[in-house]
């Protein structure tokens, strides 16, 4: 079949597979491979990308359900050569260690803050409750992504878009 | 929240920011599974769906006929490369892909190498096996029963299941103790068999390139020099013609030290096929197949004194290594290091047996963030003590307080022959316990009990014995644990560390940086670090057992050292003095009694390289090399206090707090270390209240995906609470220690014996972990069950 999908800005036509995961999609077509997959049964978030706007874990997404969408993922997350806040917070506060989960997380801290500029703990933990992370206990990743909510918010992205 | 001690720390230690995330942060890592070449194909493992039986065909013309596949693997072409069997790390065999039996569910069968990813699995469907069924060992209890199937009958005369017994302390001497003893208790306590589940599962690449004859493997392991050693001997390569590259790993944990049956059966397919072939396995092979830990059985007891002495430690043990010995520990140490399980006290006398025993179950006793099985001693040690003060009715941190080794018994033998470096325990507990604010939390417990509420503090204090080791005691297959370190200066003073240690979130591109900044008084900045590929960097042992830093981390120091006295002799030729009339500043050699007279580093690394006389016999540049042997082992330490409040009508915990004061000796970089401790905490939380992987009676694996094998979110950590304390390591060059594992280890004692604590209306002393809602409820009733098997 084919899909022609917008990712990170740039239009892409592929012939694909009916049953083609979004994430390899991703990975394996496209050669994005800041989003991973982690899991065979959409419980760790490794692969959670924005379609449209929204979070979405992208294994749980066919690559022909995106057909005619929107894609944003990690690469995409820098504007301009500047990097998002959300990605200076995760190296200021030591938010990843392996960086398996990094861009799933980050992913997820964008469209909370998006839409809450500032999160208490408890909702960025909420926010971030269906992410697994091995390495970082999330003490971290919370506090990375409170410093995001005190540094200045980047030009409206798309999923601010989708709220106005 | 962090309470920090003031410490003589020097000026390049402390907080940095990692030069690793500059990478991550943009989607820019490089797993193996990001891994991409020209021609690539793509593997997938056909694996066994029963627990043990006997393979009478398999028929895999319908697989090979598939378009799209190109080769198709079995045991049996693997027999005719003499590759059917491996070693393991612990001078066992295992199956590559199984010829005669297989001898656990999900064991590896064939091996199908596809065009693509989707046709490679649709391939495995194609392959016809058939299988005659035998009974199962699943209940490590039963494996050495008269009448229990022989697992392992691939070995010549073997007629059981036992792999081996294994003693500690001194026996006569304990029972003298336990026999006079005013007070002995016991307990039955198990450390179930948990998975590491790194969240990248395990991944090789394979490229044999026919016309080089160099073999290239990216994989993801721990210990990529011990790996192409291994293939050396195994595939009869000489070691330059294999290069083992471990690109970014996305988290090991002990899962990533050994070599799997895919990794091997990815060189055959890129061997056969003439291209490269990538393999990773999926969640569910990697929860089923690889990499298990703990499955200890273990029974403790405890002789005390009735005002709270505790005299003597006896433990006997059943370990439940699965159906090849895979475990990766020292080669004298068949039971890792569990030699510590006399804890951090003073006793008369210890004495310990473990007996190791196959089952029908995947490997196991690899590792997991364990120290080599401290993480199971500590356990037992620290459940004991609180079984002890729950006899004696003594408060656990008094008890604990009372028995601690003491700042003036260091170095300390303790009754089991480990030598413990340097240690201020009692400071330690009183400072966990001041930031737990411990006496006000059993004044709100014994209010909340009045009320009828189950509020739970739990304590636990441990000592890890870490850094393997020395080279005499320490060895994997034969290979001492000592690590290289090559220091390459540039002329302009910018500095290239190679190491063998790998990194797996660790942050060692940044903290090794520091270490070599620390001794040459140049910016971390100006030193890259290069690890993870054989080809460019000197041989070690390997990232695991919180070795990187007791063992890598001294031979980055010791090298940075001999850097600095070849500067020295540089120097003196510039400053035409003698060396000796030279001292060290931290950033510059300079004249004694003339400080304005000095070179700094960059200024003699270019000196070094320039046309200066230098002295007769003394070579140019200042490059240097080192292999750091290990004199001893360090031994870090931590004060734990859990908090916890326990539904009684569901059995749920909530976990309130969890403090932990860790002593890990000098930190190089105060935020890694904290990074390291918060991960080992939800580690241990997650063991302690929720991860488990179980078997039914047939050895169907219960726990093979994250829907069954269930992992802490951020919704079950509480926001951690961490303080240190710091008592360097006399033996180590810079005094630290090692943390990597601390947390993982000292966690789950804390955790369960807040459980237990909370659970003391209902009179309970005990249950096995994982204190899930069903576990605590059936506890409350009287009958808690066996963890590590299915409840029916
Ligand atoms: S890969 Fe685990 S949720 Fe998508
Ligand atoms: S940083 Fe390793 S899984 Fe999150």
């Amino acid at each position: 079949m084919q899909v022609t999908v917008t990712v990170n800005d740039t239009e892409y036509t592929r012939e694909v597979e009916p049953r083609l995961l979004l994430i390899h999609f991703l990975r394996d077509e496209l050669g994005l491979t800041g989003s991973h997959w982690g899991c065979d049964t959409s419980n760790c978030g490794a692969c959670v990308v924005w379609l449209d706007g929204t979070p979405v874990k992208s294994c749980t997404v066919l690559a022909v359900m995106a057909d005619g969408r929107a894609v944003r993922t990690v690469e995409g997350l820098e504007r301009g050569g500047q990097l998002d806040p959300v990605q200076q917070g995760f190296m200021e506060c030591h938010g990843l260690q392996c960086g398996f989960c990094t861009p799933g997380m980050m992913m997820t801290a964008r469209w909370l803050l998006d839409r809450n500029p500032d999160p208490t703990e408890a909702e960025i933990r909420e926010a971030i409750s269906g992410q697994i992370c091995r390495c970082t206990g999330y003490e971290n990743i919370v506090r990375s992504v409170r410093w995001a909510a005190g540094h200045s918010a980047p030009e409206a992205t798309e999923a601010t878009e989708v709220t106005a | 929240m962090t309470a920090t001690e003031q410490h003589g720390a020097p000026a390049a230690f402390g907080p940095m920011r990692r030069k690793e995330d500059a990478r991550f942060v943009r989607g820019r890592g490089s797993y193996v599974d990001d891994i991409v070449l020209p021609g690539m194909l793509h593997g997938a493992v056909l694996r066994s769906p029963h627990a043990h039986a006997r393979i009478t065909s398999i028929d895999t013309a319908a697989a090979e006929a598939h378009p799209k596949v190109k080769a198709v693997i079995t045991g049996q072409t693997l027999a005719g490369l003499n590759l059917a069997w491996m070693p393991t790390l612990s001078n066992d065999t295992q199956a590559v892909l199984a010829t005669d039996k297989v001898r656990f569910q999900g064991q590896e069968v064939a091996f199908v190498v596809a065009e693509d990813r989707y046709s490679a699995r649709d391939a495995l469907e194609l392959i016809e096996v058939d299988y005659e069924a035998l009974p199962a060992v699943v209940d490590a209890r039963r494996a050495l029963d008269a009448d229990a199937p022989v697992i392992r009958d691939d070995v010549d005369g073997r007629t059981d299941n036992h792999i081996f017994d294994w003693e500690t302390g001194a026996a006569a001497r304990t029972e003298e103790v336990f026999r006079d003893a005013e007070v002995t208790v016991a307990e039955d306590i198990l450390y179930p068999r948990v998975h590491p589940a790194p969240l990248e599962t395990c991944g090789a690449v394979a490229d044999f390139d026919k016309v080089t004859g160099k073999l290239t493997v990216w994989e993801t392991t721990q210990a990529p020099h011990a790996h192409r050693t291994l293939y050396a001997i195994v595939a009869g390569l000489p070691e330059h013609k294999i290069r083992v590259i471990s690109p970014d790993i996305g988290g090991g944990f002990g899962g990533k030290v050994g070599i799997y049956p895919g990794y091997v059966c990815a060189v055959v397919g890129s061997i056969v096929t003439g291209k490269p072939v990538k393999w990773v396995e999926d969640r569910s092979e990697n929860l089923m197949s690889t990499a298990f830990a703990r499955d200890f059985h273990m029974r403790g007891e405890v002789a005390a004194s009735r005002d709270g002495r505790i005299r003597a430690v006896r433990v006997s043990v059943l370990a439940d290594h699965g159906a090849f010995n895979g475990t990766a520990q020292p080669t004298k140490y068949p039971a890792g290091f569990f030699g510590v399980f006399t804890g951090s006290y003073d006793l008369e006398a210890a004495d310990c047996k473990v007996t190791g025993v196959y089952t029908n179950k995947a490997p196991g006793g690899v590792a997991y963030a364990c120290s080599f099985r401290i993480t199971e001693a500590v356990y037992l040690v620290e459940r004991m003590v609180d079984v002890l003060a729950y006899r004696l009715g003594m408060d656990p941190a008094e008890l604990r307080m009372r028995n601690l080794l003491r700042p003036d018994q260091f170095p300390y033998s303790s009754q089991t022959g480990w030598v413990y470096d340097s240690g201020d325990y009692q400071r330690q507990l009183a400072l966990a316990m001041e930031l737990a604010g411990y006496q006000e939390l059993r004044a709100e417990q014994r209010e909340r009990r009045e009320r009828g509420e189950l509020m739970g503090i739990g304590v636990s204090f441990f000592t890890e014995a870490v850094g393997a080791g020395p080279r005499k005691h320490m060895d994997i297959l034969g290979l001492g644990m000592a690590d290289g370190a090559d220091l390459q200066m540039h002329p302009t003073g910018k500095a290239v560390l190679r190491i063998s240690v790998q990194t797996q979130g660790q942050g060692h591109e940044t903290t090794f940086a520091q270490i070599v900044a620390n001794e040459l008084g140049i910016p971390a900045d100006d030193v890259e670090v290069v690890h993870g590929d054989t080809d460019s960097t000197p041989f070690g042992l390997g990232t695991y057992g919180s070795r990187s830093t007791p063992v890598s981390g001294a031979a980055t120091a010791v090298v940075a050292r001999k850097v600095r006295e070849r500067a020295r002799i540089v120097a003196s030729a510039m400053l035409e003095v003698s060396p000796d009339d030279l001292e060290w500043d931290g950033a510059r050699w300079f004249v004694r009694g003339d400080p304005d007279q000095g070179k700094t580093i960059p200024e003699i690394a270019f000196a070094a390289h320039s046309s200066l006389e230098l002295p007769d016999g003394v070579e140019g540049h200042l490059d240097a090399q080192t292999v750091y042997n290990p004199p001893s082992l360090t031994y870090p330490s931590g004060a734990y206090i859990c908090v916890v409040e326990v539904d009684p009508g569901t059995g749920g915990v909530k976990l309130r707090r969890l403090v932990a004061v860790d002593d890990c000796g000098v930190r190089i970089n105060p935020m890694i270390v904290e990074g390291q401790v918060h991960g080992g905490l939800a580690d241990g939380v997650g063991m302690a209240l929720m991860q488990v992987i179980a078997f039914d009676s047939d050895g169907n694996c219960l726990g093979g995906s994250f829907m069954d094998y269930l992992l802490p979110t951020a919704m079950e950590c509480p926001s951690w609470e961490l303080g240190e304390t710091v008592t360097p390591s006399p033996h180590h060059p810079i005094g630290a220690k090692g943390v990597g594992e601390s947390a993982t280890v000292g966690s789950p004692p804390a955790v369960v014996n807040a459980v237990i604590d909370a659970l003391r209306p209902y009179g309970v002393r005990h249950a096995d972990m994982p204190l899930t809602p069903a576990q605590i409820w059936r506890t409350i009733q009287g009958r808690p069950f066996r963890t590590d098997l299915a409840i029916t």
